[in-house]
């Protein structure tokens, strides 16, 4: 029989080993969907120049992939969502500290370059991990044993153009509308576009950045449930484009690859708008692991 | 557009001003990788680079590497970071050091224009993310200084056919950053006008 401690340890270690091959897989080889995009915005530029940038990153994109290589430099902040089932047999506490040890080894055995630094001081906190890193965004799954775990490496040339405002009820649609035109306008070639315009919009300030974070981790053109706000990821996909601002930002047609929105309810007189980009190395991997820690590689979450 | 192959360091400021923004560079020789900590020391800190940055072309870079004897390293993934933050260092790297090109992904903003032009530097813009490509094109990593600020050193690259490499900002006052800005706030308000 079974003990109680070999079933943690076991899950402790399949979490781990999760951890550390997705934060690898996820910066070598980008999901299927985001190379459609690209290869899709490739054949839509029109500007010299961004034909010449995209050819360049689709050229890119196959040297990792024969060389095994990373796509880019940026190993990122190593940001992890966690879909827990409500019987998963092992504690979100132990979870997080299976996570950050993946995230450690992976650095370390690769090697990988390590991004963490303290805030203050700017000195390296360790192999990509330190205080109240990695992040980890958690949801619970009632009548589930499963867990599925996806790493979202994120680059801090994308991070830094992530953008709040509380606008006020009589801004309306049009004042998310006009934010999210103008941080997009501002960003310019800073974050890598053509990439994924992630919007976060309700709940409270910090809410509205933590949705429109979940936005960008999203498949690439996957849309909102509630048709209003996939009515609004479509509308502000093409304003978007016709910013001219263009792949790196040296003009263009394809300014962004797509807009992704989440939501949540909010008070009535609070109208938060956030946003995050994501760049073109939109990187993402998922696993699924079971209660017996049997881990599945795959993508669709 | 024009495509030029540049040698770096150079030797003559004619190199840099036959660049015009929007054309397209293959650059060899050796480049030297810098970021904001490296630049943080010496402008703020007051520390002397060094290594000779005279016509030198700098990469805003800190890669990933494997350390293979002491001050030896080894590339494994190389490749470029968002210049912007770094902006204001620009006239100090041409002035007092004789740095003749910088390069990046995403361009500098407006206040990089009148230094650049005065002093006769170029800002070349690299396609950000595309380190797997980049990677290839570096032969070897010749020097490392200032390991402390790992990995935020002073690296020095031997390259071949580095690029593309476009003219974003180049010695002549113009700026394609600038103008793809200007356009893109035109046309905000069409659209703004539109919801």
């Amino acid at each position: 029989m079974t003990t109680t401690t070999e079933t943690t340890g076991r899950l402790q270690d399949a979490v781990l080993e999760a951890a550390a091959h997705l934060y690898v897989w996820a910066l070598k080889d980008i999901p299927q969907d985001l190379r459609d995009a690209l290869a899709a915005a490739r054949d839509r530029e029109t500007s010299t120049t961004g034909v010449r940038i995209l050819e360049t990153i689709h050229r890119n994109v196959s040297i990792a992939d024969e060389q095994k290589n990373l796509v880019c430099q940026d190993t990122g902040i190593a940001v992890y969502t966690c879909r827990v089932g409500e019987h998963f047999p092992l504690h979100p506490a132990r979870i997080y500290a299976s996570l950050r040890a993946g995230t450690a080894r992976a650095t370390v055995e690769h090697p990988l370059r390590s991004n963490a630094v303290h805030v203050l001081t700017r000195e390296n906190t360790g192999p990509n991990i330190g205080h109240r890193l990695p992040i980890v965004h958690w949801e619970f799954i009632p009548d589930w044993d499963g867990l599925d775990v996806k790493c979202v490496p994120k680059g801090s040339g994308s991070e830094n153009m992530s953008f709040l405002k509380m606008c006020v009820p009589a801004d309306g649609v049009s004042g998310i509308k006009k934010f999210v035109l103008e941080s997009i306008v501002d960003a310019g070639g800073k974050p890598c576009p053509p990439g994924i315009v992630g919007v976060g919009i309700g709940g409270s300030a910090d809410y509205a950045m933590y949705l429109a974070k979940e936005a960008i981790a999203r498949p690439v053109g996957t849309r909102n449930p509630d048709p209003l706000v996939a009515q609004l990821e479509d509308e502000l996909y093409g304003l978007l484009n016709e910013t001219g601002i263009g792949p790196m930002g040296l003009g263009g047609d394809v300014t962004v690859l797509q807009c992704h929105i989440e939501h949540a309810d909010t008070h009535m007189t609070l109208n938060p708008v956030a946003v995050n980009y994501q760049c073109w190395a939109a990187r993402r991997a998922s696993a699924h692991i079971g209660a017996d820690g049997t881990v599945d590689y795959d993508r669709e979450f | 557009m024009a495509h030029h192959e540049v040698t770096f360091p150079i030797t003559d400021p004619a190199e840099i001003l036959k660049l015009r923004a929007g054309d397209e560079v293959t650059v060899q020789g050796h480049i030297i990788g810098i970021r904001d900590r490296t630049q943080i020391r010496i402008f703020d800190q007051g520390v002397e680079p060094p290594m000779d940055l005279t016509g030198a072309f700098l990469l805003h870079t800190a890669p990933n590497v494997r350390k293979v004897a002491e001050g030896k390293y080894e590339k494994i993934c190389i490749g470029t970071t968002t210049s912007a933050r770094m902006v204001r260092f620009t006239e100090g790297l041409g002035e007092q050091y004789g740095v003749r090109a910088i390069c990046g992904k995403g361009g500098f903003p407006d206040v990089a224009i009148e230094p650049m032009q005065r002093l006769g530097m170029v800002y070349f813009a690299i396609v950000g993310g595309a380190a797997a490509l980049e990677t290839t094109q570096i032969e070897e990593i010749e020097e490392v200084l200032w390991e402390e600020l790992m990995p935020e050193c002073l690296w020095k690259f031997r390259v071949k056919d580095f690029g593309p490499l476009i003219v974003g900002i180049d010695a002549h006052g113009n700026s394609l950053y600038h103008d793809v800005q200007a356009r893109a706030h035109d046309k905000l308000k069409e659209l703004y006008a539109r919801l």
